[in-house]
């Protein structure tokens, strides 16, 4: 049993964390959000030059190979920065359900491309009514001529308003809520039929609904076998949720030290605050929920190597569910315990919060996760 | 990073679980699944069963006759060990005394006292706690007075944990009330024959004797029972407290009561199916289930740097916190799963080979007792508030 990163993993811990801090600011981040796009492209092809984007693939596909915890250790640094490039749409996501279904070719026209930072992808799966089942899609795909027609919505699809292609799942065979039937198209954002709306995310990230009216693609934009994408989006989504695990950890980390500085320097009735042991418990409280959280991210981004596939699903469920818990008490109490000041946009802390209780809404919430592990998990047997 | 356990220590594992299965009297295993009462002999037995095959001492170095183990065969070992039902080792002589004599004790003192802990000749008790020093440990008050070669001590202890069996007690004892209240302490061992020493049962909450008070009046003391130096005996009572301390989240008990909450839970039915498929009670059940997953993690995080040489500090204390939450979480969810019978409470119903008829299942019996007896779990130890406050200064640095 082993807990320590490699030298490489541990330079590129490092290698990513100096990036962020010396480049990241809240008031540059704060401007990378409001801007149009939502991210800044000069980040965006620094972290290209630095090869984080090749971190997740193996190397057949150009990429590093690298495993669960190289993701984790690029995803903590950035959630310690809050950083708002479209790592996980793109390259997580994106690049991940290409990996996972495309044929030859397609990995190679595309897995290049999101490699080097010249190719954007969001991931535009879920739907008004679908909530966080991954089952249920409802935009149809019908069989045009040579290719397919695509008609539906999709809803709050993360960076779907910068992404150069959309990866659009749809039905083509099966009910609402099948794992059977589902297929994932390659669609240009701009490809006739798309209407995308655009929105900023309270948490400073950016997101699109996504109208699909009659939109005609080739057969060439269908990735892997008609009617046979679910398994691998359920598999990718396992993975965004590790990652996003890990960004919550480390965003999390910055809300625990930013809230024990202020405990430390924040003097009233003539102390630092700090000493008042009604504050000091809370102060715990967001301590041991951090230990937890980053045992539970561990534990995420080594899923693959789970005895069995279905130890390896509830892992991530249970994962996913200490990783709501945790940060919605850490960003509750760090607001708290920093009193009215917690309530000021001015202040970095609660953009830490609020990203943090946002992570809950991607991906399934505590709910969510508790309920499918509570179906999945071992009873005796009867 | 690597998450699994080598082939070396899945082979330890095994051996563990092979001796378990040959060694541990299924009698004895029956009292513990059960829920029924230990006596004495119970733990004399298995504690000699260890011993037999050099598994008693788990926490010493070989050269005393300890199993020389590093944490994470330890780990493996207290998991198996709850796993099989086996009792836990009752710790003040082996993991609590024997480690304060191996590292401040005499010559004389090792060579007497460890044969004796290994060999279940004593039973030691522990003489901390007091009426006026509960969290306030330093604010001892029992008082030993030197006298030539004697001291003679005078004062309560009380929380005394199977101090009816015990023959020996460790106690801290003031030694000088002049000085500042942690210089003036000593460490001393005190038989419980000697004239004076008065043992009173104090009956718990759930009718059980398990912890009793110790009177001393004008008790005659050698001094060579002494551990240390006079007036340093809270150095001891220090390395004591914070004294390798990975088992103290108490995973494998936890584990081994989920797994009696599922079954229980899988027997008791609620409009005719079983409560465990009931969705608002499985999902209570879910996130005990997640939360075990974490504390395990978090104390596997604990147990490998303390084997690549770290020192458990105040780790100790969020592990202590976090399970012994997810204990009472998980008793109190066994004491809910079988609804009214929770209710009946026939104490000889608890005692083996008892004649007497559960009033509702057999498995309902103990829950309500048990839920009861483990509130103790934030309490002792230094209570769930004292971990905070400890986490609070030694970790968070307020």
């Amino acid at each position: 049993m082993d807990f320590n990163l490699t030298d490489e993993q541990r330079m590129l811990q490092e290698t990513v964390s100096r990036l962020v801090s010396s480049e990241y600011d809240i008031e540059t981040r704060h401007r990378y959000a409001a801007s149009e796009e939502g991210f800044s492209r000069d980040v965006w092809s620094q972290l290209a030059d630095l090869g984080l984007f090749g971190v997740p693939f193996s190397e057949e596909a150009g990429g590093f190979g690298g495993g669960g915890v190289e993701l984790m250790v690029v995803m903590q640094e950035f959630g310690r920065g809050l950083v708002v490039e479209p790592f996980l749409s793109t390259v997580v996501l994106g690049g991940g359900l290409i990996e996972a279904l495309g044929n030859n070719g397609q990995r190679e026209e595309y897995l290049g491309q999101v490699i080097e930072g010249s190719l954007l992808l969001a991931f535009a799966h879920g739907e008004p009514d679908s909530r966080y089942n991954l089952q249920q899609v409802e935009t149809r795909a019908e069989k045009n001529g040579g290719g397919y027609r695509l008609n539906g919505r999709k809803a709050v699809v993360f960076n779907g308003d910068s992404a150069d292609k959309l990866l659009v799942s749809a039905r083509t065979s099966g009910a609402a809520r099948d794992a059977e039937g589902i297929s994932v198209f390659l669609v240009d954002r701009t490809a006739p039929g798309v209407t995308v709306r655009a929105y900023p995310n309270i948490d400073g990230t950016h997101a699109a609904e996504v109208y699909l009216d009659n939109v005609d693609v080739g057969a060439d934009a269908l990735l892997g076998e008609e009617g046979n994408a679910f398994p691998a989006i359920a598999k990718v989504a396992r993975r965004g949720i590790a990652a996003l695990c890990a960004e919550a950890v480390g965003a999390m980390e910055q809300a625990v030290e930013q809230t024990l500085e202020y405990l430390k320097q924040r003097k009233q009735f003539g102390v630092p605050i700090g000493i008042f042991q009604a504050l000091q418990h809370q102060m715990v409280d967001m301590r041991i929920a951090l230990e937890e959280a980053r045992s539970m991210a561990i534990m995420a981004a080594n899923a693959d190597q789970a005895e069995s596939p279905e130890e390896a699903e509830r892992i991530v469920h249970a994962a996913k569910v200490i990783i709501g818990q945790a940060g919605r008490k850490v960003a509750e109490s760090a607001i708290q315990l920093h009193g009215g000041i917690g309530m000021t946009w001015e202040l970095p802390l609660p953009h830490f919060a609020k990203r943090l209780v946002m992570i809950d809404h991607v991906l399934g919430d505590t709910d969510y996760h508790l309920e499918r592990f509570s179906e999945l998990m071992e009873t005796p047997a009867a | 990073m690597n998450l699994s356990y080598t082939p070396e220590e899945q082979a330890f594992r095994e051996e563990v679980r092979a001796f378990m299965r040959e060694k541990l009297p299924a009698d004895i295993q029956a009292k513990v699944r059960g829920g029924k009462r230990l006596q004495k002999d119970d733990f004399v037995r298995w504690h000699k069963a260890l011993n037999e095959k050099g598994w008693l001492a788990v926490h010493w170095p070989k050269e005393y006759g300890g199993t020389g183990w590093g944490p994470i065969q330890r780990h493996i070992f207290e998991e198996e060990m709850t796993a099989a039902g086996a009792p836990s080792i009752v710790p003040f002589g082996l993991s609590m005394v024997a480690p304060v004599i191996i590292k401040f004790g005499t010559e004389a003192q090792k060579q007497y006292y460890l044969p004796r802990i290994l060999n279940q000749d004593d039973w030691w008790c522990q003489g901390y706690s007091e009426p006026g020093a509960g969290s306030d440990l330093a604010a001892v008050k029992t008082r030993a007075v030197r006298e030539g070669d004697h001291y003679i001590v005078n004062g309560q202890k009380t929380w005394t944990t199977l101090g009816q069996y015990a023959n020996m007690i460790f106690c801290l004892v003031r030694t000088n009330p002049d000085v500042k209240k942690q210089e003036g302490i000593s460490f001393l061992l005190i038989d419980m024959d000697t004239p004076g020493v008065t043992v009173r049962p104090i009956i718990t909450l759930d009718g059980e004797h398990e912890v009793n008070e110790v009177f001393f009046e004008d008790v005659k003391v050698p001094v060579e029972n002494l551990v240390g130096e006079e007036n340093k005996g809270w150095t001891c009572a220090k390395y004591l407290l914070t004294y390798e301390r990975t088992g103290i989240a108490g995973v494998g008990y936890a584990k081994a009561a989920l797994r009696h909450l599922k079954n229980v839970a899988s027997r008791q039915l609620k409009d005719g199916k079983p409560l465990l498929d009931d969705p608002r009670f499985r999902a209570q059940v879910a996130q005990v289930e997640i939360e075990v997953m974490s504390l395990e993690m978090t104390n596997l995080r604990v147990v490998a740097s303390v084997a690549g040489g770290g020192v458990p500090g105040a780790e100790s204390s969020i592990l202590k916190i976090r399970g012994t939450q997810v204990r009472q979480a998980i008793t109190d969810l066994l004491r809910r799963a079988v609804g009214p019978y929770a209710m009946p409470f026939i104490s000889d119903v608890f005692e083996a080979g008892s004649d007497v008829e559960p009033v509702g299942p057999e498995y309902a019996a103990p829950l309500a007792s048990q839920y009861f007896n483990r509130r103790k779990l934030s309490i002792y130890g230094g209570s769930n508030e004292i971990q905070k406050n400890i986490i609070s200064k030694m970790i968070l640095g307020l």
